[in-house]
Parts: structure tokens; C-alpha cells; sequence
């Protein structure tokens, strides 16, 4: 079975909610919808306080070519204009709506009827993908339709739809395949049709079987949409990971996996591509796993985004009392929450609930020199160099042993004999690193 | 085995066990020694004229024409190379000096207002002596008045942390206490507090380089007029949120309020962005401020204990 070649880590996998159907998550009086919520230039709100908003209605609109627009995920009252803290912990720009009933934007199709004929154009799917505000739902939230935009010069060869899943814990897109698995390769024909490509794969660790076979029993009703099954390993779902597995190529470094021909895509991302240009329908909610070992009720939601982290922590049987830690997306690459007030984002994939004992970092000794790091770092690097270097404060040196090059997987710090803060330290490293060329380029 | 042999004809200098391997034997027998060494030295005494003759021709072509003056400046300078006065280094530094026509916003911080004086002579211009300066720390959410809500645990860098999240009391601009103020000192004068988290600054070893202001992600540290007897007035808060909010995070925060713009008889106070500051240049050190903050976010540092009444009068204003 193929794998990538360089590093990994096996951390334990912990797919608790893996057999828990979809839930659909109650309506909540009261919604915060941050207006940027993807990587790229920061939207402007388009809409007035006090206006009455229908599901789906523009909140607010992108500015310059990479950013993504955001929509009203409900009806109801926009009641102020204001901030809300994000996972960061600092305040961004957001609408506040007072939810009232459930009204839909007559232009949604809410039909569970499945559309198999694409009937737009390449160039019109790009467009449709734009304006409903797709980004990448695998947590980068990068816009989908800069994706498919393939710059001159350079040609897709191949689609690759990342439904590994390689996070503990996470269990949405694992669902979402197996229950909305025919939608989901409708989406992913639209998107080859948007790349004219005619050939894709999905990759899937062997972990989820039910999937796999789901899947390939679909594959005879779709042109050229092939099933990969790989071996667990994390990070097999960072781009260029599952790149070297699925198709044994190389992105160099500091290049985009379209030069050696390849374009990734989330599942999940698929699935809200088949909504929006089949049903019209913008990105607005999104499958959530609440989980953790603690958690009474572990379960996969499909939540309005908007709605409160507190509310699907509720959902799935309230806070449990030795929390430690609550994480928004996966153990290895989350962010620890400060405030459980948050509104999920388009990038949630998950809600992990750690005990205090979990969450306790082990304390920090010498580096030994063992190598680990080196050993399973997925990209080559070596990373207690890198934190090393930081720790110093020789940047240009960082520079040149390629600190740019760490997709910030987490594998090194995870394996660290020592409990060394390495993926801080690096992190830290990219940050200035990065300061640096700006900085450069200015001049 | 070798042979050992002895120069029968040798000078006194020579007169010693020589080992032979493969030298010719016979040719050293007939030529004295005396003669080798004659060549020896005409011949390298030839390369060595002609070697210094093309030294001193490309000497000449490449000759880097440097006044005098900058050996003379940077003896003077500390040597420090701390890069306060916002050059590379000392001899940088001393080379604008002497390019430079007056002493204008040329200083070094280290050496102070003495240095200046002694270098101002070198190069025949006034030395022009700005008031001492010393790095102030603008924040005052220790932990028991910013208390933490969350627990951080990661590495040990301010810079990493402002990256990552507002910090463990939830202030976004408030200090992280996790120094990379002190690890940028290069004359040991400031450190983290371990009880209240916040870095002190040390009156007498600080020389305002302004190494610390740079270090600081959040632009806490801001270097300041030292005042007369080290005494100094300002508002110990850069939280540019709404009063609400940074209430919400530290009891002695700055809310933007505008009391002590109002009571300030110099116009030394300002307030842009829900936050006040209070201009150095202006401010005459009058207390008055210190006295209506609500939220005694305005620090008053090394003034002598006040007198009774005026106690009483701050008493009045907290209940």
C-alpha cells in the first residue's frame, strides 16, 4: 500500500465518533459571523445594522483576487456591527445577527434531490465557486478558485482530493464520505471539469474501509475518478505528503504542487463545490466532530458557522469538569482555545475536549542530539537546528537551512524525547524569516 | 641505519650532527657551505625587494584615502557595538560622526552627554547634550491585577506568543512577561519580575539604547526623558480597546476616559484611541494626573510618599 517516503509519525488514533451519524445542529438564538474567516486580503461588510438578512444573503464581500466572500448562514436581525475574539484570542471585524425562523434566499435549491449533469462552463464554475465563498475546508481556508486558476504556462495533470483525514481524533470528512459520498464526487467531476483534467484521485487512509469501499462502488458512475487507498501516517494529508503518495512526485521546495501537475482539494471542500454549483448554495455551514475522551456524547455536527463553540459543546453533553484544554481542530496541528465564546469558522473542522491529564506538557529538558526530530520530520528538515537557531536569533542562517520548507505538522515536537518546544520555536523562525524577505523585497 | 657525518670544513655555525637522505653528498663536499648561504640570502633578498616593490605600487593604486579623525572618534566611543545610537556599530557610528556637520540627533547613549563633549573637539563642532533618556515599560498588568486565564506552556519568546494568541491574561496589547526584553539587553539591566511577570528596568544600568523597544512585539517599552531624581510620570497602559473591554482583561488599564486630559494645567496629555499619553517634553511632573485616574493606570515612579491630605483626596475619588 503506498505511503510517503520521508518521516511520520504514528500518533494514537483515537477515532471515537467514527460510527456517529451526521447530526444536524439546532438553530441558536443568537450568531456572531466573522467577516474574514480565510487566508488572504480582509472583506468588507456590505450590510447595515439593523438590516433583516436571509440565509445566504452576501455579509460581505472580498477584496482583490485572493480572499474569499462570506454569507449570512441565518435569517434573522443583523443587532450590531462589531468585534468578537477569534481563535487567536485577538478581535476581528464581525455581523451579529438575532436569529428569527429559518428563511432561505429563494435562489438556494434546499432540495435533497441529487444533480448529476454540469451543465456551466469551466470558467462559469470558477466564478460560481468564487462568489458563494469556498475555501478550503480542510483548515488552511486558502479560496478555493484561486486553486483552479492555473497560472499561464503551467498544466494540471491530475486532481487529488484529500480525504486522509491523518488528524486524530477528526472524524468529518470520514462521515461526509460515507454519507454524502455520490454528492462529493459529483463535486469532484466539477471540479475537473473547472481544471480540465481527466483524471483524479482520491486518497483515503485504510483506516476507514467503510469508506473505501463506499467510495469505490461509486467510482464505475464517474469518468476517471479513481480510489487510493494509503497507509496511516501522519501528516499524510498535508498537499505535498499525499502528492508523494498518491502519485510519487515531488513538490520542490517553495514551489506549488501545480509544477509537478497536481492540484489538491479537500473532500469536504468538494462536497461544498458540489452545493454551490449545483444548488446555488454559498458555503454556510460545514461537518464538525465534537469529540475528546471525556466527551459524554462524541458526535459529527453539521453546524452553521456563526454559531457558538459553547453551543456544540452543549450539544454533545456539556463540558466535562477535568477539562484541560479545548482544542479547535485536530491534537496535532489545533489551536488551544482562551474563551469558549467563539463563532466556528469555514477552517473548524473539529472540536477536541482534552483532560486536564492529556493536556499537561511533560517538562522541558536538554536536547540530547538523538536525531528523532530529524528522523520523522515528513520534510526533511532538521528541526532542533531550526529552534536552535531561533532560540539564537540567526535568522539568516534559519534562512538557509530552509525553515520555510516546515508545513508546522507538529511530528518533531510530538516525538521529542525531551518535550522540547521545537515546533514553536521553528514557527517563531518562519515568522521572522519570512519579515525578512518582505523586508527585502521592499528594498 | 643513517650515517652520521661532520663537515670537516664547516664554520662554527654549521658544526652540527646533519642527517643526509638522498642529498647529494658529494656536491655539498666540494662546495663550501659558506657559498650556499651567500646565495641563499642575494637570492631571497632579490625576491624580497621586488615582492615589497609591487606591495608598495599596489598600495599606491588601491589606497583608501580615511580621515584620521575616525580612529581618533571611535577610541573615544565605549566600543560597545550595541547599536543604541542606530548604526551598524562604533566605528559606523564614528564615521557619521566625522561625515556629519554638527552633532544633531548624532549620540551615543551609552557613553552619554561625557562623550559627546570629548568627541565634539575632534572634530571641531559643539556637542550638542540632550536630556538623559531611559527605557519606561508601559504596562503595569502584573499578575494579580491582569490575572491569567489561561495557561501557557510553549517557548519561552514574546515575539512567538504575540504571534499565536492575545496572551494568558487576554490583554491583546498588554505585556507577555516572557522577556524578550531582557535576553536583547546587552548591559544587563533589565529582567522579568518573578512574582509580577513584568519586566524592571534598572535606573542606573540602563543607557536607552533602545534594544528593548525593538524587542518588544507589542511596543510596550518606550524610552523616556529620566526626569529630575529619576522621577517620572506616565501612563503605564498602550490598550487601545474600548474602555469596556480592557477593563474586562486588567484593573489597571487605561480606559479612555479623558479625566486627566481635562485636569493636566500643560496640555501634556493627549488621547487618540481610547488611550491617553502623556508627553514628556510637556509635562512638569505636577502629580495631578496620578491623582484623578480611575483606574491608577497613570505610574508615578520615585517620588517622595505624599503628604497626608492629599491621600485623603485620593481616598475620596476610589470610594
Amino acid at each position: 500500500m503506498k505511503t510517503f517516503k520521508l518521516g511520520g509519525v504514528h500518533p494514537e488514533e483515537n477515532k471515537i465518533s467514527a460510527n456517529k451519524v451526521i447530526e444536524v445542529l439546532p438553530l441558536p438564538k443568537q450568531a456572531c459571523v466573522p467577516v474574514t474567516q480565510h487566508l488572504g486580503a480582509p472583506s468588507t461588510i456590505v450590510v447595515e445594522k439593523g438590516a433583516t438578512v436571509k440565509v445566504g444573503q452576501l455579509l460581505a464581500k472580498s477584496e482583490g483576487f485572493i480572499g474569499a466572500n462570506t454569507h449570512s448562514p441565518f435569517s434573522g436581525k443583523v443587532s450590531k456591527i462589531d468585534t468578537i475574539i477569534d481563535t487567536s484570542g485577538y478581535r476581528r471585524p464581525a455581523v451579529f445577527i438575532d436569529v428569527e425562523d429559518d428563511e432561505w434566499d429563494e435562489s438556494i435549491d434546499r432540495s435533497s434531490d441529487i444533480r448529476y449533469e454540469i451543465n456551466l462552463s469551466r470558467l462559469e464554475i470558477i466564478d460560481r465557486i468564487k462568489t458563494m465563498g469556498i475555501v478550503g475546508l480542510g483548515g488552511a481556508t486558502f479560496p478555493s478558485h484561486v486553486k483552479l486558476m492555473v497560472p499561464e504556462g503551467k498544466k494540471a495533470m491530475v486532481l487529488i482530493i484529500n480525504g486522509v483525514e491523518c488528524e486524530p481524533y477528526l472524524t468529518s470528512d470520514h462521515r461526509l464520505m460515507l454519507e454524502r459520498g455520490e454528492e462529493m464526487m459529483i463535486g469532484v467531476s466539477i471540479l475537473m471539469k473547472a481544471l480540465e483534467v481527466n483524471k483524479a484521485i482520491i486518497g483515503i487512509e485504510n483506516n476507514k474501509p467503510d469508506a473505501i469501499n463506499h467510495l469505490k462502488s461509486l467510482c464505475s458512475k464517474f469518468n476517471g475518478i479513481e480510489i487510493c487507498p494509503l497507509k496511516v501516517k501522519y501528516p499524510q494529508g498535508a498537499e505535498k505528503q499525499l502528492i508523494k503518495a498518491a502519485v510519487n512526485r515531488e513538490v520542490p521546495s517553495g514551489k506549488l504542487p501545480i509544477e509537478v501537475g497536481c492540484v489538491v482539494n479537500n473532500a469536504g471542500t468538494a462536497f461544498a463545490v458540489y452545493e454551490a454549483v449545483q444548488k446555488n448554495k454559498p458555503l454556510i455551514e460545514r461537518v464538525i466532530t465534537v469529540t475528546g475522551k471525556s466527551v459524554k456524547k462524541s458526535c459529527n455536527l453539521m453546524a452553521r458557522i456563526g454559531t457558538s463553540v459553547s453551543e456544540l459543546i452543549d450539544f454533545a453533553g456539556g463540558l466535562p469538569e477535568d477539562t484541560g484544554k479545548v482544542i479547535s481542530g485536530g491534537p496535532m496541528m489545533g489551536k488551544a482555545l482562551n474563551v469558549l465564546d467563539i463563532p466556528v469558522m469555514k477552517g473548524t473542522s473539529g472540536i477536541l475536549i482534552m483532560t486536564q491529564k492529556e493536556s499537561k506538557r511533560v517538562v522541558v529538558q536538554n536536547c540530547i542530539r538523538c536525531g528523532k526530530c530529524i528522523t520523522v520530520c515528513p520534510m526533511g528538515l532538521e528541526p532542533y537546528k531550526l529552534a536552535q537557531l531561533s532560540e539564537i536569533e540567526n535568522y539568516e542562517m534559519s534562512e538557509s537551512e530552509k525553515v520555510l520548507d516546515c508545513i508546522e505538522c507538529g511530528s518533531c515536537q510530538f516525538t521529542c524525547p525531551a518535550g522540547r518546544p521545537l515546533l514553536d520555536y521553528v514557527r517563531l523562525g518562519k515568522y521572522e524569516v519570512g519579515q525578512i524577505i518582505r523586508n527585502r523585497t521592499k528594498k | 641505519m643513517f650515517h652520521v657525518h661532520y663537515f670537516r670544513d664547516s664554520g662554527k655555525l654549521l658544526n652540527l650532527p646533519v642527517t643526509f637522505l638522498n642529498t647529494d653528498y658529494e656536491y655539498l663536499k666540494e662546495n663550501s657551505v659558506n657559498e650556499i648561504v651567500l646565495y641563499a640570502v642575494i637570492s631571497l633578498g632579490l625576491i624580497g625587494v621586488f615582492a615589497a616593490v609591487v606591495l608598495y605600487i599596489v598600495a599606491q593604486k588601491f589606497k583608501v584615502i580615511e580621515d584620521p579623525k575616525i580612529d581618533e572618534v571611535t577610541d573615544l566611543l565605549p566600543g560597545a557595538n550595541c547599536g543604541g545610537c542606530g548604526f551598524a556599530g562604533c566605528r559606523n557610528f564614528a564615521e557619521a560622526i566625522v561625515k556629519a556637520d554638527s552633532l544633531e540627533n548624532l549620540s551615543c547613549p551609552v557613553g552619554g552627554a561625557s562623550v559627546m563633549t570629548q568627541i565634539g573637539p575632534v572634530i571641531g563642532v559643539e556637542a550638542i547634550i540632550g536630556e538623559p533618556k531611559i527605557a519606561v515599560v508601559r504596562c503595569n498588568g502584573s499578575r494579580a491585577k491582569a490575572a491569567p486565564k489561561t495557561q501557557y506552556e510553549g517557548a519561552k519568546s514574546c515575539q512567538f506568543v504575540h504571534n499565536l494568541f492575545s496572551g494568558e491574561s487576554g490583554c491583546p496589547h498588554g505585556c507577555l512577561g516572557l522577556g524578550d526584553c531582557a535576553f536583547s539587553c546587552k548591559f544587563d539591566a533589565i529582567y522579568i519580575d518573578e512574582i509580577t511577570g513584568l519586566p524592571v528596568v534598572s535606573n542606573e544600568k540602563c543607557v536607552a539604547c533602545g534594544a528593548c523597544v525593538k524587542a518588544c512585539p507589542r511596543s510596550i517599552i518606550e524610552l523616556r526623558y529620566k526626569g529630575k531624581k529619576d522621577r517620572r510620570i506616565f501612563v503605564s497602559c498602550v490598550n487601545k480597546e474600548k474602555g469596556v473591554l480592557s477593563k474586562k482583561n486588567c484593573e489597571v488599564a487605561c480606559i479612555g476616559c479623558g479625566k486627566c486630559v481635562k485636569t493636566c494645567p500643560y496640555e501634556a496629555i493627549t488621547l487618540e484611541n481610547n488611550l491617553a499619553y502623556i508627553n514628556d517634553e510637556k509635562c512638569k511632573l505636577c502629580r495631578k494626573c496620578v491623582e484623578v485616574c480611575p483606574t491608577s493606570a497613570i505610574v508615578e515612579l520615585n517620588f517622595p510618599p505624599r503628604k497626608e491630605k492629599a491621600e485623603a483626596s485620593t481616598e475620596a475619588i476610589e470610594a
